[in-house]
């Protein structure tokens, strides 16, 4: 009996020295009409349900990933898979210092780096189609895209200045329990690089132009939703190795 | 009997030194990425370290620029000096491991005279293969018809898996990249 009194203490007492583990909201998916047509034309995304992670992954929580795993720290990580400018906010590898603080998304992080932190929590990054379906919602509609207003709030974001410091994770909640999806920092999503692939380059019989060319992929049925196309835009200019000022992410798992 | 264990001594020997020599910090071998080639053995991506490479993406069923790229491959490498040539393996990676098994491949590869050891076809787990894509700096995506938009590119990679040149021209040869080849992989 003491023993298993002692067992239940130890356990517990193991569950609260862990930091609270991440939160993860489901979402239902359905048929969606993307920015991005799947077929290139007019298809629209099928998302199978699946769960994002409430908050986007903080400067204190990526600091407890590299601790855990030292190959992902900023002076021992390979050139090939987080270029120079990774993480060099936080004070040192082991530390933030002061110009990144805990709560704070975490930013300078490379799409490999992301990668391998979500699967330490058995996640992986959310694809295109599950972020932007997930990002449509507002605090009361999952689908608040045709609300002017709304699209003008969104927009406005993007010309805040970003020499400012980034605001601490914890916004406003989604219909669907998601915070800062819209108005703190871009985002990696895991298919970043098959965004802007043009959806008739199979045909193309010119050798020349083979390689991929992007226009043609997104729909201009779509066309006032600018916010989301400027997200486009980055995500396909950037590398796997990329790290910029503003870009974080969040993980997602499958239902 | 002797001579053979002095032989497999020095082997492991010379293995060990060339693993010891650090990778360098862009090499796309820092990727701990497991292939499954056609002949159905799994290596590891890092252990192609040691030989040139021209590395290309593609899968079985595209119809149109697939064929291409694959012929690319094919007339770059015997466009090379025949000394040049064979310090130079090919790999094609495909993306869409769900339909590209170990069976397609082979067929694949026999039907298109793709032998080894030159040809390596190889497979690896979807994640995997995303990630591979990023290293490499190719994009792709799949369509609802199952086919799949992608660059077409060849790539080179030095003995330490650097990407040292790459080409879009696809179809027909590219000459400035043949010589970029060459260069390459005499440099001593």
């Amino acid at each position: 009996m003491r023993a298993w009194l002692v067992l239940v203490l130890v356990c517990l007492g193991l569950m609260l020295a862990r930091p609270a583990a991440a939160e993860y909201a489901a979402l239902p998916g359905g048929s969606f009409t993307s920015v991005l047509p799947a077929d290139g034309k007019l298809a629209p995304a099928q998302v199978a349900p699946f769960r994002m992670r409430t908050e986007l992954v903080t400067n204190g929580e990526f600091l407890a990933f590299v601790k855990a795993h030292p190959e992902w720290q900023r002076d021992k990580v390979a050139s090939i898979l987080a270029d120079a400018r990774y993480l060099t906010h936080w004070e040192d590898s082991g530390t933030l210092g002061d110009g990144a603080r805990s709560r704070q998304p975490v930013t300078r992080i490379s799409w490999f780096a992301a990668q391998a932190y979500c699967e330490s929590e058995h996640a992986r990054l959310p694809s295109w189609y599950e972020w932007e379906f997930a990002a449509a919602a507002d605090a009361t509609r999952p689908d608040a895209r045709k609300d002017a207003a709304w699209r003008e709030s969104i927009l406005s974001w993007y010309g805040r200045p970003s020499s400012t410091a980034l605001p601490q994770v914890g916004g406003v909640a989604n219909v669907y329990g998601v915070r800062d999806m819209n108005g703190l920092v871009w985002e990696w999503v895991d298919d970043f690089n098959a965004l802007m692939v043009a959806s008739d380059s199979r045909q193309q019989g010119d050798p020349d132009l083979l390689k991929f060319c992007g226009a043609g992929a997104l729909s201009m049925q779509e066309k006032e939703n600018y916010a989301v196309l400027m997200r486009i835009a980055m995500l396909s200019a950037l590398k796997a190795a990329d790290t910029t000022n503003n870009m974080g992410f969040r993980c997602a798992k499958s239902k | 009997m002797k001579r053979l264990l002095l032989l497999v001594a020095g082997l492991l020997l010379a293995g060990s030194v060339w693993a010891a020599s650090p990778l360098p910090g862009d090499s796309i071998y820092h990727l701990p990425l497991q292939l499954t080639m056609q002949n159905g053995q799994q290596q590891w991506l890092s252990a192609r370290r040691g030989r040139a490479q021209l590395v290309t993406m593609f899968y079985t069923h595209c119809q149109m620029v697939c064929p291409m790229i694959i012929d690319s491959l094919r007339l770059t490498r015997n466009a090379l000096e025949p000394s040049v040539r064979g310090q130079v393996d090919l790999l094609a990676v495909s993306f869409d491991p769900v339909h590209d098994d170990v069976a397609t491949l082979r067929a694949y590869a026999e039907k298109r005279r793709l032998d080894p050891p030159i040809w390596t076809l190889a497979r690896a787990e979807p994640a995997q293969v995303r990630q591979l894509s990023g290293v490499l700096g190719l994009q792709y995506r799949q369509l609802p018809d199952g086919e799949f938009n992608h660059s077409s590119e060849l790539i080179l990679l030095d003995v330490d898996g650097r990407i040292a040149a790459r080409t879009t021209v696809i179809g027909k040869l590219d000459p400035a990249f043949v010589k970029t080849v060459s260069e390459v992989v005499s440099r001593p």
